[in-house]
């Protein structure tokens, strides 16, 4: 079906010569966009290239300085959020915007009935709701709490909703991000059935793979420019990673690994989230942690990190087990932490680069000698980082809010590494980067494995676990999944495993025949 | 309407937005002095005369802020570490009835007796607000709650107080407490002026503040605990060993406002020492944006405008009162101009 779309009349959404500054920044720069009635349009581009700001212009949320968004051949007026929703476009975020405790039906019609007929139409509208899943294979049932629900069949709520509203054009950010590889795939079966039914869907995101995969055409945004826009069956996945980013890129080759001895040991480890894990980091070896997001992920991080302790097991490191256990005591175990969050966890937005870049290490000399701050040795500090990290920013004296993720995760990094850890832990280290400082980050954690650290790599994104990972284990619900080196697994079984599958109370799917030299491509979602 | 956040405010904006506030409020204060029906340019000659218009008038400002500074010191210094300490209050008196009891019941020299009520101030009020801090570091429990209910609870202790143990057998049956001798008062800032050591010691305090603030390690974890106390959690910051240490300086400061009252001024200990330092002293610390060495400043100018307001309704027929609206309506404009230097109101 990805072809170019049939022209039936005038397309379905029209963005012209939308342009947005804010201050010196021009974040959308003489954008034009054109949605058919019935393709998959596919926005790429890194982060900080404009996406958001453009969808938050045809949302209203910001108003464009210049230029017109125009559904169905009518002229929306600027900065107003409902117009966009009764024009019949809907946006499934990337954050879920559900209530938690009502159930899902509920969810689709919060805010379609009037307030004062409670239950009338109710089951019209579960009929409805039924045939729309029915229709658009979003199997959901209507009556499940939404705290019950998986996060692939919250996104389906998600789009439910909108397709309740009578969306006639359907945008989803990073829909992919949270799914498991076989969620991904009934997703995309939804968006084909979608635009068979004549809707219109924008798909914005900034995994190639599946670019390729769903979408008829691509727009490809660069630094607030429209820098590209070619039908799918013209382009491949380095020509499309070549515009976007506008430079040739080179992803990371890790060669072989030469794992050494245990660093740090969990023997049948449980705690808040996490049942009977075991676990063994080597020195000079990346683990690689796949799993879809809150299955424990966090809870094993906060166990590394030194938030959290075990309720039972044996936890060791370098053979010894560690006496009081803090975030301190972690640091001084030699764990290195790359937060998941650096913007609430990994640094302090309104502190400056100097004071972020001593932030574990202010308590000790130079920086600090009985009770006085050292300044100057601090400042040093944050200007080695700087140097030696390439970090972008007008100078040490700058808060660290106004720097990029990139260069933020380059500052942890500088912050994390100059300490020579002996275990990393690396939680999201590269979520939201663009593929510079994807890049970068990824070459500076294997340079750390080569050095002799061991590694705990927790990503959500498949891609970058089979590639950096010398050893893979899955996690669902709180449970470890063995270990799989390098090479043994496919990313479908991978999933098979991330949706829970294999984990003992289920047989002996633990003997499953696995393909092998798979190389991580993640060629099974493009079915 | 919605606001946008900026990323990197103006100079113009960061200074413009304050000084356009101030003139919102003197015009607030205008129209009111014209439905009081004075001259509103004649009020405020009136109030800055009565502020500043002399040397004594002016020593009675110095005076009056004395106090203010200390309080204001001790919001600004809780504030920061996001610890919010309405109780500055109850630490004052705290305070002061720790000076009062060093100074009566212990019979020493005053050389002896000024440093060990200062002391014994700067203990009682940080043990005031120890207990808050605990039941919110260790159980979760709101401290806006705790330190404010506390203010009643040592008000009412104080009362009890000067009605039995402490009365004055001498007060002719006010509740007052008996004075501290005489040579324990707190010297003359300079001889033959209405102006007590307790402001040198405030000024003293603040730039100590400032100095912790800005060059010490506490002052840099109290700064990271305020601004984001899960990344201070997360990279190894101690969290409620550095409330703790800011609540026994905080208390500290406040108790001092307590000890300079008595020991400068008053010489004893009535329910009326304070009307309100404890609570003015958040205006002031908000009017400072947290700095320190604002505080002194922001302090004298409340001060100002509550000794002017006095001179000014003798003279003009406008109530005092007019002194508390005008605060209040600097402290809204000013949390205004403090809100749109950080965003910008967008329509729809």
């Amino acid at each position: 079906m990805p072809s170019e779309a049939p022209a039936q009349g005038g397309p379905v959404l029209r963005l012209s010569g939308i342009t947005k500054r804010f201050g010196a920044l021009v974040a959308n720069d003489g954008i034009d966009l054109d949605l058919a009635r019935g393709e998959v349009l596919a926005l790429l581009g890194e982060n900080g290239a404009g996406k958001t700001t453009l969808m938050n212009i045809l949302f209203g949320h910001y108003s464009a300085d210049s230029g017109a968004v125009e559904v169905m051949g009518k002229t929306l007026p600027p900065g107003q959020p409902g117009a966009a929703l009764r024009a019949g476009v809907g946006m499934v975020h990337q954050h879920f915007t559900l209530a938690d405790n009502l159930t899902a039906l509920d969810n689709i019609l919060l805010g379609t009935e009037p307030l004062w007929k409670p239950g009338l139409g109710r089951g019209a509208a579960r009929a409805r709701v039924v045939a729309l899943s029915r229709d658009f294979g979003l199997a959901v049932d209507p009556g499940a709490m939404v705290a019950d629900l998986s996060v692939g069949e919250r996104q389906r709520v998600e789009i439910l909703k909108a397709l309740y509203r009578d969306a006639r054009i359907l945008i989803l950010d990073e829909p992919t991000a949270v799914l498991t590889p076989q969620e991904t795939d009934a997703l995309f079966e939804t968006l084909r059935r979608a635009v068979a039914l004549g809707l219109s869907v924008i798909f914005i995101s900034h995994k190639l793979h599946e670019v390729m995969a769903i979408a008829s055409r691509v727009l490809v945004l660069r630094h607030g420019r429209l820098v590209g826009a070619v039908t799918t069956t013209d382009t491949d996945r380095h020509k499309l990673a070549e515009m976007m980013v506008g430079a040739e890129i080179t992803p990371p080759a890790p060669s072989r690994a030469t794992p050494g001895a245990p660093l740090l040991v969990l023997d049948r480890v449980s705690g808040p989230g996490l049942r009977d894990v075991s676990l063994s980091l080597r020195a000079g070896q990346i683990t690689g942690l796949a799993g879809v997001s809150g299955n424990g992920q966090g809870a094993l991080a906060d166990l590394l990190s030194g938030l959290a302790t075990p309720t039972a097991g044996r936890f060791e490191i370098a053979g010894n087990p560690p006496g009081a256990w803090s975030p301190r005591a972690a640091i001084a175990a030699g764990i290195g932490r790359i937060p998941e969050d650096r913007h609430r966890t990994g640094t302090i937005a309104d502190f400056s680069l100097t004071e972020n870049a001593i932030l574990e290490t202010y308590a000790d000399a130079p920086v600090s000698r009985s009770g006085w701050m050292d300044w100057t040795h601090a400042r040093q500090r944050a200007e080695g980082i700087i140097a030696q990290y390439d970090v972008r920013c007008p100078g040490p004296q700058t808060r660290i809010r106004l720097l990029s993720g990139g260069n933020m995760q380059k500052l942890i990094l500088g912050r994390v590494l100059g300490e020579n850890p002996r275990v990393i832990l690396a939680n999201q280290p590269v979520r939201g980067l663009d593929i510079g400082a994807v890049t970068y980050v990824q070459n500076q954690l294997l340079a750390a494995r080569d050095a002799g650290a061991a590694i705990l790599l927790i990503s959500e994104d498949l891609d970058e676990i089979l590639t950096l990972s010398d050893v893979i284990h899955v996690i669902s619900a709180g449970r470890l999944s063995p270990a799989f080196p390098r090479g043994t697994m496919k990313p479908a079984d991978l999933g098979q495993w991330m949706a829970g599958h294999g984990f003992g109370d289920h047989g002996n799917e633990e003997d499953r025949k696995t393909g092998q030299g798979d190389k991580g491509q993640g060629g099974s979602n493009a079915a | 309407m919605r606001l946008e956040a900026i990323a990197d405010p103006t100079l113009a904006r960061s200074l413009g937005l304050p000084a356009l506030a101030l003139v919102a409020t003197v015009l607030v204060g205008a129209f009111l002095a014209m439905l009081a029906g004075a001259d509103p340019l004649q009020t405020f000659g009136l109030i800055v005369k009565g502020a500043a218009g002399s040397k004594f008038a002016l020593l009675e400002t110095l005076n009056r802020a004395t106090p203010l500074i200390f309080t204001g010191l001790a919001v600004a210094v809780a504030f920061r570490a996001r610890l919010w300490n309405i109780g500055a209050e109850a630490q004052l008196y705290a305070g002061a009835l720790a000076t009062v009891l060093i100074g009566t019941k212990l019979a020493l020299p005053g050389a002896a007796l000024i440093p060990l009520m200062g002391l014994g101030a700067l203990v009682a009020g940080g043990l005031v607000l120890l207990g808050p801090v605990l039941l919110k570091t260790r159980l979760g429990v709101d401290e806006v709650v705790t330190t404010l209910l506390f203010n009643f609870i040592m008000l009412l202790l104080i009362s009890l107080l000067l009605e039995g143990p402490l009365k004055d057998p001498m007060g002719m049956g006010w509740p007052k407490s008996e004075p501290i001798p005489r040579d324990a008062r707190l010297p003359r800032l300079v001889e033959g002026l209405r102006l007590h050591w307790g402001f040198g010691l405030a000024l003293v305090s603040a730039v100590a503040v400032w100095v912790i603030q800005t060059r010490t390690t506490l002052g840099y974890e109290i700064r990271a605990v305020g601004l984001n106390a899960q990344a201070a959690r997360f990279a190894g910051i101690p969290v409620g060993a550095v409330l703790v240490k800011t609540a026994l300086l905080s208390g500290g400061l406040a108790a001092l406002a307590g000890y300079s009252e008595v020991a400068g001024l008053k010489g004893n200990l009535t329910l009326d020492l304070s009307p309100g330092f404890g609570y003015t002293g958040i205006v002031v610390a908000m009017l400072a944006l947290l700095n320190p060495l604002g505080v002194v400043v922001s302090a004298i100018f409340v001060a100002g405008i509550f000794v002017g307001a006095d001179g000014m309704s003798r003279a003009a027929e406008v109530p005092t009162y007019i002194a508390d609206i005008l605060l209040a309506t600097a402290l809204l404009f000013m949390v205004l101009a403090i809100l749109l230097t950080k965003f910008r109101v967008r329509r729809g």
